[in-house]
């Protein structure tokens, strides 16, 4: 039976509860799918070798695919560095506890820039992943193996982390929903740091009903995280039908020429989309987000430098040879164990705490984070959601901008301020556009931002939008409906969790 | 040149006697097996989060209210960063711009901050010198790892080396009282480092310091400020200048080193520590903070000197040890007429000096005597029933069997002489058997009477009232 791999996890989930599916068959199909893995997407499967601590006996709903960031017991946990090559961590982290406990198994973990720094997946030590899309092309990054997964039909869901758009910016330059939660949401314990301050979990899924069962499973509060503080209410699954009565806002200093022409035609038509469904778009201004960028490149490579420096090869993870005292051994082991765009940012991080340059750029830069938050705050008194683009582009192609780190830092100008704000913000993919250079057409990605805490009221308006536009494109192979292309059955109902 | 006046302050870490450690659950121990005490957290494997330990932050506030601090509404945790094995995160979490306690004092020394942060792991450095210079490996038991400390930092108030060493054990004895730290110096629960330096008396700024470490007992710490302070003194009389370093304290011989630049150069790049939350705390740990204080060695002192009357040496012996403290408030409680100066006499006095020879060395409130007999005691030589002399006696025997005073001066016959016929007749046979001292006496030399009196307190077996006796010599004699 391989349509029931075109099942969302909602509707899997729904077929197991009716007794219509096995579950230990829906989740062989879905280890057989990932084994066909071509995309370079997985790190470990669990499929392959004994998942151990993590093993779920009795699974109940849709199994998961796991960024490599989150520790699993046991079982091989990289973070898409050599240093951690062989690190198989003593305990698991919160976020992955919960989905084992609601009966999710965990498929497999995915391969993702090195520290979650990227946004092409290019800077993986153990290869960059394909977009299934096009296999030239990045999936998109830092969770672009948990992206490019759930696009390619190589799992049903995924969990990945956004610390600048690492959810987002894969989600729209794969074609499937990313959804960042509100800072604190989600328990961040044993999802390894890069920059804490930003760093938040949340799912990568065909459809926004399959991101609120994810979400309504992986939130709460946990006393490992003093930072978590969950949601007031667990997400329902979203019903909404219409945007009548919300407000959108547009950031009025948002440059529409510094996109993509096609990603900006899809822009525009799903403005209008949301125009037609009653919504108001009006512009905002958002006069301290064009700085985003600076600030985020200043906050999230001092963070990484403090971050990482427990990477020494003393206590776990690989050790290179032949370090003479314990100062060479530190060196040699950081020198061959991170890779180039690691070492730029501990590089970075480092000079931005040091003293004497402190107040210059950690410390400006936090400022303009206040900022940042409160042209939010003013935006979100008046309206309920700012949308942009996602991504100013479509998928790159392979090597285009690996040369260029400014270039590839600005795939994150418009998920930044959200970042730097910790407001929650989903992208849908809203239709599919030509690239720049010509070639076929590509996802494109619409991104909703909304208060702290706004979660339900988002999905909901991400749910009207996403049935609206009906995207019904995928990759050529992938086995499932494309989101909004069918209406859930049922009434909604409980999110699970 | 003007005199070069000593400038010291100091900074103590204390370890706080909680259950578990600042950040993780694991279990606070001593001596225990290497690294049996360690988890994720504490290990710092990838992905973990600290979580601050309530009950350090509880002590903590209780170590501010005792040093009359002001507490922050909401201090802030930072990291502080620097590369080495004790260190797992390669960060010690600490507090920076925002402590939780800050202004201060205790006696005369005003404490400029109180801070809440983790301790580092042990080190042991294989090898002759004990120190990683020339040691052949190194290793590092993750145990003490996360212990919660109290880093307390002094204003430069202190004037000597003594003066230092007397504050510091004040401030032992008050976090003792606290009862939340071992405060055991060998042990490194407690940890005194000084900053020394020296200018011309009676100026206002403040001269190069040195930060002396590795003293681990109150003599070490005179003994090293000492040493610092005469280097310092010789070295600006020749006209040299003083650098600002890290030296370490040797007890062996006393000398100071300096510790090398590569261990001590840092740069520890700040940063406010993201994984945790202010530290806010509330009214109600606060009030209890302040309410769980007991009296404190100094405002018991000053108790003792203002409203009992007692000599400040002697009030201070007695408030810096709180049993003995207890013992002599029970004494004192139970002995009606008797004076507390006198009471307390007895107890850093006689009782003191008879355990002390006990060579069992416990204190008043383990000993046999109990407070109701030793009042008792006292009352007997008070109304001279017995002689302080046979006083003496009575206390050594409370001390080896216990009991009552009454029923020893009873048994051994110590009851001083009360019938006045029976003692003029001693006197007077006395004065008949040392015919030349009477002599001296008559001719107005007083202090012969000396040799009289020791006579009749051998006959009476020091039973006789020594003032009663000299009464009735002169009398005897017409002087």
């Amino acid at each position: 039976m391989t349509d029931m791999l075109e099942l969302s996890a909602v509707q899997a989930r729904d077929a197991i509860a009716a007794g219509d599916l096995s579950p230990v068959e829906y989740s062989e199909a879905w280890a057989a799918a990932a084994a066909e893995d071509d995309l370079n997407a997985y790190l470990w499967r669990s499929g392959n070798g004994d998942a151990g601590a993590i093993a779920v006996a009795q699974p109940s709903i849709a199994p998961v695919a796991v960024k490599d960031i989150f520790c699993t017991e046991g079982v091989p946990t990289t973070a898409g560095s050599r240093i951690l090559e062989g690190y198989r961590p003593p305990y698991t982290a919160t976020a992955v506890q919960r989905l084992l406990e609601a009966g999710a198994p965990v498929l497999g973990k995915t391969n993702m820039d090195e520290f979650a720094m990227g946004s092409s997946n290019e800077n993986s030590a153990y290869g960059p992943v394909l977009n299934p899309w096009d296999r030239g092309r990045v999936p998109g990054g830092s969770s672009g193996g948990s992206a490019a997964v759930v696009a390619g039909g190589l799992a049903p869901w995924a969990i990945g982390t956004d610390t600048g758009g690492s959810i987002r910016q894969p989600a729209s330059l794969c074609g499937i929903v990313g959804f960042k939660p509100t800072y604190g949401a989600i328990s961040r314990y044993g999802m390894i740091a890069f920059a804490s301050s930003l760093d938040q979990c949340g799912p990568l899924t065909r459809d926004v009903s399959d991101a609120a069962l994810m979400l309504a499973i992986l939130q709460g509060q946990d006393h490992c995280d003093s930072t978590s503080v969950g949601l007031e209410r667990a997400p329902q699954l979203p019903g909404r039908e219409n945007l009548e009565g919300l407000r959108f806002a547009v950031p009025s200093e948002l440059d529409r020429d510094t996109v993509e022409p096609g990603v900006r035609e899809v822009f525009e038509a799903t403005l209008a989309r949301i125009e037609q469904l009653g919504g108001e778009i009006s512009a905002a201004p958002l006069p301290h987000a064009e700085h985003g960028i600076s600030a985020y490149y200043v906050i999230a490579p001092a963070e990484a430098s403090s971050n990482l420096a427990r990477y020494d090869g003393v206590r776990y993870g690989m050790r290179a040879q032949g370090g003479g005292d314990l100062i060479e051994m530190y060196e040699k082991t950081r020198a061959e164990g991170f890779g180039a765009e690691v070492k730029r940012r501990v590089m970075l991080g480092t000079y931005a705490l040091s003293s004497g340059y402190y107040d210059a750029y950690y410390g400006q830069a936090q400022k303009v984070r206040t900022k940042i938050a409160a042209d939010f705050g003013a935006a979100f008194a008046d309206f309920d959601f700012v949308v942009t683009p996602t991504s100013p582009s479509v998928a790159f192609k392979l090597g285009e901008k690996t040369d260029d780190p400014l270039a590839m830092y600005l795939n994150d100008f418009f998920t930044v301020p959200m970042s730097l704000a910790g407001i929650p913000a989903i992208s849908i993919p809203a239709g599919l556009a030509e690239p720049a250079g010509g070639g076929p057409q590509l996802p494109v990605g619409f991104q909703i931002a909304a208060p702290a805490f706004g979660e339900q009221k988002l999905l909901d308006a991400a749910y009207a939008l996403e049935q609206a536009i009906a995207f019904d494109a995928r990759p050529s192979g992938a086995p499932y409906v494309p989101s909004g292309s069918k209406k859930r059955s049922g009434s909604g109902g409980e999110g699970g969790g | 040149m003007a005199e070069l006046e000593a400038v010291i302050g100091l900074e103590i870490h204390v370890q706080l006697a909680t259950k578990t450690k600042m950040f993780c659950g694991c279990e606070l121990s001593f001596g225990d097996e290497p690294n049996v005490h360690t988890c994720p957290v504490c290990l710092a494997h990838p992905g973990v989060l600290p979580v601050a330990n309530e009950q350090a932050i509880r002590y903590a506030l209780q170590i501010a209210a005792a040093l009359e601090c002001e507490v922050a509404p909401r201090s802030i945790f930072h990291r502080k960063n620097y590369f080495y094995p004790d260190s797992p995160k390669a960060y010690q979490i600490s507090q920076y711009d925002i402590p939780l306690a800050s202004s201060g004092k205790l006696g005369d020394v005003r404490i400029h901050r109180a801070h809440l942060e983790e301790d580092a792991a042990k080190m042991i450095h294989v090898g002759e010198s004990g120190r990683i210079h020339g040691s052949g490996a190194s290793l590092v038991d993750f145990n003490r790892g996360g212990t919660p400390l109290v880093e307390i930092v002094t204003e430069p108030d202190l004037r000597s080396a003594a003066e230092a060493a007397a504050w510091a054990r004040l401030l032992r004895e008050t976090v003792r009282q606290l009862g939340v730290s071992d405060v055991n110096m060998e042990e490194g629960s407690l940890r005194v480092d000084a900053n020394v330096s020296v200018r011309p008396a009676g100026s206002g700024e403040l001269g190069t310091k040195t930060e002396l470490k590795n003293m681990n007992s109150f003599r070490y710490l005179e003994r090293g400020i000492e040493a610092e302070l005469a280097r310092q003194r010789e070295l600006i009389e020749v006209g040299g200048a003083v650098v600002q370093e890290t030296l370490h304290f040797a007890p062996e011989d006393g000398s100071l080193t300096p510790l090398r630049s590569k261990e001590e150069a840092h740069d520890y790049r700040y940063l406010p520590e993201p994984d945790l939350v202010p530290l806010a705390p509330t009214e109600e740990m606060l009030r209890e903070a302040r309410e769980s204080l007991p009296e404190l060695p100094e405002a018991r002192s000053a108790r003792y000197r203002e409203q009992m009357g007692l000599a400040e040496d002697v009030a201070a012996l007695l408030a810096a040890d709180p049993e003995a403290a207890g013992y002599f408030e029970r004494v004192t409680a139970e002995a009606g007429d008797a004076e507390p100066r006198v009471v307390a006499n007895w107890v850093t006095g006689e009782l003191a000096a008879v355990l002390r020879q006990d060579g069992d060395a416990v204190g008043a409130a383990e000993s046999k005597v109990e407070p109701v007999a030793l009042a008792a005691l006292i009352g007997l030589v008070q109304e001279k029933k017995i002689s302080h002399g046979s006083g003496k006696t009575v206390l050594a025997a409370l001390v080896a069997e216990g009991g009552d005073p009454a029923a020893i001066v009873e048994r051994e016959g110590l009851a001083q002489i009360s019938d006045s016929g029976e003692l003029e007749a001693i006197v007077a046979a006395a004065v008949e058997a040392n015919p030349e001292a009477a002599e001296q006496i008559r001719s107005g030399n007083g202090k012969a009477i000396g040799a009289i009196v020791g006579a009749v307190m051998k006959e009476t077996k020091g039973r006789a009232d020594g003032g009663e006796v000299t009464r009735l010599i002169r009398e005897l004699l017409g002087r």
